[in-house]
């Protein structure tokens, strides 16, 4: 009897104990390979580190030195750019082609998975498709000239001005299905009744969606902003792939920033103060946001 | 995401409807034009291309780029094709998004049913190491890599991958477990039934559809992933992305446009392969687990 129940009790907190088992080598893995990680390189960002880490503390030398260079400004300003309009052009399509096939449409089953498809891709492969599509020598320039258009010109992706612009190009057509998506949901989940109630006292189809509609939608905005933010600011390979950072380095964005600094120019502390700026930004966006959406649950 | 079953109340015009459709079908083109380009180019003869209309259809109808691009086309030093490095990223894809899915399971069925003092705040910790800029872990990573004897290999890149993936598994997980009731879990308890028992029995039967995006969204990020493979693989390990950046650029001789647009739609094949057979799964659960949570 006496060691049934020394058994049980050891039973029981066996069972209290597996899941933080369970859970334990996730964690573990996590707090050393994100949060160690992220110490170790806001570290090396104090210290002269060049090909190999080194422990010289420097202060904040590393920091001055990134603000001072010139393309690092550039990246910054390029983030800018392209992130705003990603995220703004992003939403808009989504919202639009969204709003459009709510309305019963026939051959929406078909629709969806084209809008969709490019999600799937690899940025590589949607930076080299609209390389070439852009490149004026073989792609849209010269079809246009062979069709007849002789004046036709789109060379952006050749001119250093320009060139930004053609990397927006490419990343909105890879996600805005994806927020289509995403507002689609959130349509989909607006109650009909209030739409109805709306119209029978008169409202316009313009108003109900202005007045009511997008208004609802305010999750799917929240969700579809954080995702494209997120994305905006990791944005590595599409760089690579269609431009290469270039012409000259008028593409170059943080992360192939960090990326040339750290691996090829033999700068390393600069490279991890530019990651650590990165992650900062980052950090900016998400908290509150992750705040928010873990005390709503706990509610 | 059910289809057009519901009643949508907005009551639209013949013009309006008319434009609708217009806008529509714009967008369906702007989305298939590329691709439709990449897939008649790669059937032409490369002086089609040079000399012709991107628009057009092949005169020549021809697999040469395709053979080359999978066996033959140069990348690097050796004249090896993209086959070896399409098999790189099947043996780096299905270890780790096998593994990344399974533990996502575990650490949700624990978040949710299992809870403890504090649970919120690892599991707000796990959620913001999904959206570190990877740049931030980058240099470390190298050296550890180097340090456990994993530096260029398959295994190495594996575990980045569990790694960096452990976040969005267990957010999946967590999020679709929660609206699990937890009554059942409580009654299979007092039956006597332990953690395990409960996770094969009662916890997995019901996990297919949060399964299903954890497995696409894992399986399209690792195998689309560029930058951890641009660091950390080497020639015997490089996966496909890297092997189909290093085909494009490489600068020596002409370019041959009709083997890299076959080379870009062989390395997109696997993740379009899966949209296709299961997209519609995907949106609709990750809609039902992290939008609404």
């Amino acid at each position: 009897m006496a060691t049934q129940s020394i058994d049980a009790d050891f039973r029981t907190r066996l069972q209290d104990w597996i899941p933080k088992l369970v859970l334990s080598p996730s964690l573990a893995v996590i707090l050393v390979f994100v949060y160690g990680f992220i110490l170790y390189t806001g570290y090396l960002s104090f210290t002269d580190s060049k090909m190999l880490p080194s422990n010289t503390l420097v202060g904040w030398e590393n920091y001055t030195k990134l603000w001072a260079l010139s393309s690092w400004i550039t990246a910054i300003k390029n983030l800018a750019i392209f992130s705003s309009l990603y995220i703004v052009i992003c939403t808009l399509i989504g919202l639009t082609l969204a709003i459009f096939l709510d309305q019963k449409i026939r051959g929406e089953g078909v629709l969806r998975p084209i809008y969709l498809y490019p999600m799937a891709l690899s940025f590589i492969v949607t930076g080299t498709a609209w390389k070439w599509f852009l490149d004026p020598g073989i792609g849209l320039e010269h079809t246009m000239h062979l069709w007849g258009w002789e004046s036709f010109s789109f060379n952006w992706i050749k001119d250093r001005d320009m060139a930004i612009y053609t990397v927006v190009i490419a990343a909105v057509w890879q996600t805005s299905g994806f927020v289509m998506a995403m507002f689609l949901a959130g349509l989909r989940g607006i109650d009909n009744e209030i739409l109805k109630a709306a119209q029978i006292d008169g409202a316009s189809n313009w108003q109900l969606y202005r007045r009511i509609v997008i208004p609802l939608l305010r999750p799917a905005f929240l969700s579809a902003f954080v995702i494209l933010s997120h994305l905006a600011i990791k944005s590595y390979d599409l760089v690579i792939a269609l431009t290469g950072g270039g012409p000259g380095r008028a593409t170059e964005l943080p992360a192939t920033f960090m990326y040339s600094y750290t691996f090829t120019r033999n700068s390393m502390g600069i490279g991890a103060a530019s990651a650590v700026i990165m992650l900062m930004t980052i950090a900016a966006i998400m908290i509150p946001y992750l705040y928010a959406e873990l005390k709503e649950k706990k509610e | 995401m059910s289809a057009a079953t519901q009643d949508t109340a907005v009551r639209t015009g013949r013009v309006a409807r008319t434009f609708i459709y217009l806008v529509l079908l714009l967008f369906a083109l702007f989305y298939l034009l590329p691709f439709f380009v990449m897939l008649t180019n790669s059937l032409k003869p490369l002086s089609e291309i040079t000399g012709g209309n991107m628009m057009s259809l092949p005169q020549v109808w021809t697999l040469d780029a395709w053979r080359s691009a999978w066996s033959t086309a140069q990348i690097g030093v050796e004249p090896t094709g993209l086959k070896p490095y399409f098999l790189n990223s099947l043996l780096m894809v299905v270890p780790a998004v096998a593994i990344s899915t399974m533990l996502g399971a575990l650490n949700g069925y624990v978040l949710t049913k299992w809870r403890f003092r504090g649970d919120t705040i690892l599991f707000g910790l796990m959620l913001f190491a999904c959206f570190i800029p990877f740049q931030i872990v980058l240099i470390p990573m190298a050296r550890m890599l180097g340090l456990m004897g994993l530096a260029g290999s398959t295994p190495g890149l594996i575990l980045v991958h569990v790694v960096y993936g452990i976040g969005f598994t267990t957010l999946y997980f967590r999020n679709y477990y929660a609206s699990f009731p937890t009554e059942l879990v409580k009654a299979a308890m007092i039956d006597g039934a332990g953690f395990f028992r409960i996770f094969w029995r009662i916890m997995l039967p019901v996990s297919g559809p949060i399964a299903v995006v954890s497995v696409i969204w894992q399986f399209t990020n690792i195998w689309n992933d560029f930058l951890f493979g641009a660091s950390f693989a080497d020639l015997d390990s490089m996966p496909m992305t890297v092997a189909l950046n290093n085909l494009v650029n490489s600068s020596t001789g002409v370019k041959e446009y009709n083997v890299h647009f076959a080379g870009a739609i062989l390395a997109a094949l696997p993740t379009l392969f899966v949209y296709i057979v299961a997209g519609r799964y995907f949106v609709r659960g990750l809609m039902a687990g992290s939008v609404k949570g």
